[in-house]
């Protein structure tokens, strides 16, 4: 059995909410405190001889917050791992344990490999300094020496494409520019152990795209990497396996797909068939709230929240209205990772909508060619006449599950996460033809 | 086979004692730091190096006129001016080291919380950063000597010994103050002022002789005063080396040194949590 590269052993964290107070205390009100201290510890110790109902007297004990609790998981030599959860699920604190910046209050982590942790694209960076010296500065900072800064000089600067300006400060660089060279730096790293944290955040697509390229390259040379983002598709792309966080436990790990899908599963509304929109949240401010309510049906009017690809879906969708509206709708159906796979129109049907008052739109989508999945809809409504003007936008409106059924004749295993997202039929023959007859 | 962890990561229970091994680990990472608060301090400026000279130039000006010329201060048969700037180059370059260590843990917050590396590094960068102001003004006061044909006794040899000696207390109270910033955010505002204060207890402005022999032990446990009293003596060759107020002073900085140690040591662990 091999040992893993990383192993976590309930790894806990706690922090003192009040701590923020507490640290921009006065050095003079630290020692008045001190000097008040027995005075305070002989009221607590009062208070506890006493029911208080009120709590008026529990100032002094602070607030705290588990950001971790119990965490446990080996990492293999090798592996690329994802680390995935909502907004304060633990994640970066889990990094900054394990890259030694904050302790743990519990447990303990046992590292078997040098680690570089990329927490942040340009650490010590200064404005003053050029660009070459900030990636002496920047790769020391990184763990490099500065004998292997000088080896790689020429790719880092080639990397970032910014030869002619490596001599100029760096608060003449361009934003672009300036997360470029950062993590050109990062890039040229060779630690055994990688931990990355949403730095593919920053920075155009098309170097997205680049930083994406470099880290897979560095999986592939058989390198640790914990990957931390927001990002599914990349996580999906580089993860072999990954870890979901909620509320500072684990609480799934495994397959990255199956992960992913425990994750958008936690987030996903309540499948209801009849959803009340009027409290939605709206893609603008500005919207006006039109739309009411919606309500998934099948053809025979069934209200369902799951349908078998092939069957129609009827979606009907409330209104109310001060004034009468020659409306258009367009619904668009999203995956699970939040990408449009489907528009719908009501301008493809030739009778406008006029519609005034209180009532309900239905939409009739027949033969859906989606794959097994969970999808949502999202509306956006507007009015035709006398121009074109976009109204009321809700971006998740609903939410339903296709299951393929019998469509593909019995392929179940093909589904919406890694086979794409349609379903076609399709026929197939086979001709029995020598290749001599059509070479000419 | 069971493998040595590399880096084993566990809560820190008990007393910390320094890893050399890691220190030399990241001694280029000192180095860049070091270079880069000088870079920076001189890109910044117009006049550059001057800097090192002008401060403890005119100060020595104003002190001559003052406390040499209106109050006739003795100055140990010594021409006032020298007298007063041999001080002045240790005294600027002391106060330079602690201002910048107790604010640079502050400083360096957003590196504490995005990169690790032994934090001991970062109050220490203004101890060595200064040392280059002070060969600049060094060099200013060999004009000095010749223009009064004041010339060292081989007692100049221990200079090297008074300038580390000079390190040590700074980065002993550097790293105390440092820590303590971090911690209380009034710190830092109190320290210039104190230093000035602290200036005054010092023999700059007035040779250690004038204070009465009774008191002198006493006096003597400030650090500086001997450092302070031993440059002139090996430098200017003119007064007996203080070899008492030395012994003191080297007894005093090695125990500041140390508690500054242990005590940011124990808490560098909260940093992160604290900034």
């Amino acid at each position: 059995m091999t040992t893993p590269i990383i192993r976590v052993e309930k790894i806990s964290k706690l922090y003192h909410i009040g701590q923020r107070e507490q640290m921009n205390k006065t050095f003079r009100e630290a020692i008045i405190e001190s000097i008040s201290a027995p005075v305070r510890n002989f009221r607590n110790l009062w208070n506890l001889t006493r029911f208080d109902p009120s709590g008026e007297n529990t100032h002094d004990i602070v607030d705290t917050i588990w950001a971790l609790r119990d965490i446990s998981f080996d990492v293999q030599s090798g592996q690329v791992i994802g680390i995935i959860g909502s907004n304060g699920a633990g994640k970066s604190t889990l990094l900054k344990i394990l890259s030694r910046i904050t302790e743990p209050t519990s447990g303990e982590a046992c590292l078997y490999g040098r680690i570089s942790s990329l927490l942040e694209v340009g650490t010590g960076f200064h404005p003053e300094l050029t660009g070459r010296e900030n990636i002496y500065l920047n790769g020391s900072f990184l763990g490099m020496k500065r004998a292997e800064i000088n080896r790689k000089f020429d790719e880092i600067v080639a990397f970032a494409e910014v030869d002619k300006f490596i001599d100029t400060p760096v608060k003449k660089y361009s934003s672009g520019m300036y997360v470029r060279l950062a993590f050109a730096v990062a890039a040229h790293l060779e630690p055994e152990i990688l931990i990355v944290d949403e730095v593919l955040a920053v920075g155009d697509t098309q170097f997205q795209n680049k930083c994406l390229g470099k880290m897979e390259e560095v999986g592939k040379t058989g390198r640790t990497i914990l990957f931390v983002s927001h990002n599914m598709a990349a996580v999906s792309k580089l993860c072999d396996t990954a870890i979901l966080l909620d509320s500072g436990r684990i609480v799934h790990s495994g397959d990255t797909r199956d992960v992913i899908n425990a994750y958008v599963q936690r987030g996903e509304s309540v499948k209801v068939s009849h959803r009340d929109l009027r409290d939605a949240p709206r893609y603008h401010d500005s919207c006006e709230k039109i739309i009411t309510w919606i309500s998934l049906h099948r053809s025979d009017k069934s209200e369902t929240t799951s349908f078998l690809t092939g069957e129609d879906i009827i979606i009907r969708i409330g209104y109310l209205l001060d004034h009468p509206l020659s409306a258009y709708c367009q619904m668009n159906i999203l995956n699970y990772m939040g990408d449009r796979v489907i528009v719908v129109h009501s301008e493809h049907s030739s009778t406008p909508m006029n519609i005034s008052d209180e009532g309900y739109i239905e939409c009739s989508i027949p033969d859906n060619h989606l794959l097994s999945g969970d999808y949502s809809i999202m509306i956006d409504f507007g009015k035709l006449f006398p121009s074109k003007q976009w109204l009321d936008c809700i971006p998740k409106a609903v939410s339903f599950s296709v299951d393929i059924g019998n469509y593909l004749g019995g392929l179940e295993w093909i589904n919406s996460q890694g086979h794409g997202t349609l379903a076609q039929k399709s026929s197939w023959t086979v001709i029995k033809e020598k290749s001599s007859s059509r070479l000419k | 086979m069971d493998n040595q962890p590399l880096i084993h990561i566990k809560p820190k229970k008990g007393l910390q004692l320094i890893d050399f091994r890691e220190l030399k680990q990241y001694r280029d990472l000192l180095y860049f730091l070091v270079a880069r608060d000088i870079k920076v301090k001189y890109k910044q400026t117009v006049l550059g190096g001057l800097w090192a000279i002008i401060q403890p130039f005119f100060m020595m000006v104003v002190f001559t006129l003052f406390f040499g010329k209106l109050a006739k201060i003795p100055s140990d048969g010594i021409p006032y001016p020298i007298f007063n700037f041999t001080a002045m180059i240790a005294w600027t370059y002391f106060s330079g080291a602690i201002n910048g260590s107790s604010n640079s843990i502050v400083g360096a917050g957003s590196l504490i919380a995005k990169v690790y590396f032994p934090r001991i590094l970062i109050p220490i960068v203004p101890v060595v950063a200064g040392l280059l102001d002070f060969t600049i003004a060094f060099i200013v006061l060999i004009g000095m000597m010749l223009y009064y044909h004041l010339y060292p006794s081989l007692l100049v040899l221990i200079l090297p010994a008074l300038i580390l000696l000079m390190m040590l207390i700074s980065s002993g109270i550097g790293m105390v103050l440092a820590a303590l910033s971090a911690k209380y955010r009034d710190i830092r505002y109190t320290i210039p002022f104190l230093v000035q204060l602290w200036m005054f207890a010092t023999p700059i402005v007035y040779p250690a002789s004038m204070i009465p022999e009774k008191y002198r032990i006493i006096y003597a446990l400030n650090p500086m005063t001997g450092v302070i009293e031993g440059f002139r003596s090996a430098i200017l060759g003119k007064v007996a080396f203080p070899t008492e107020m030395v012994m003191i002073s080297t007894f005093i900085s090695i125990v500041l040194f140390l508690i500054g140690l242990i005590y940011f040591k124990q808490v560098e662990r909260y940093f992160a949590d604290v900034i």
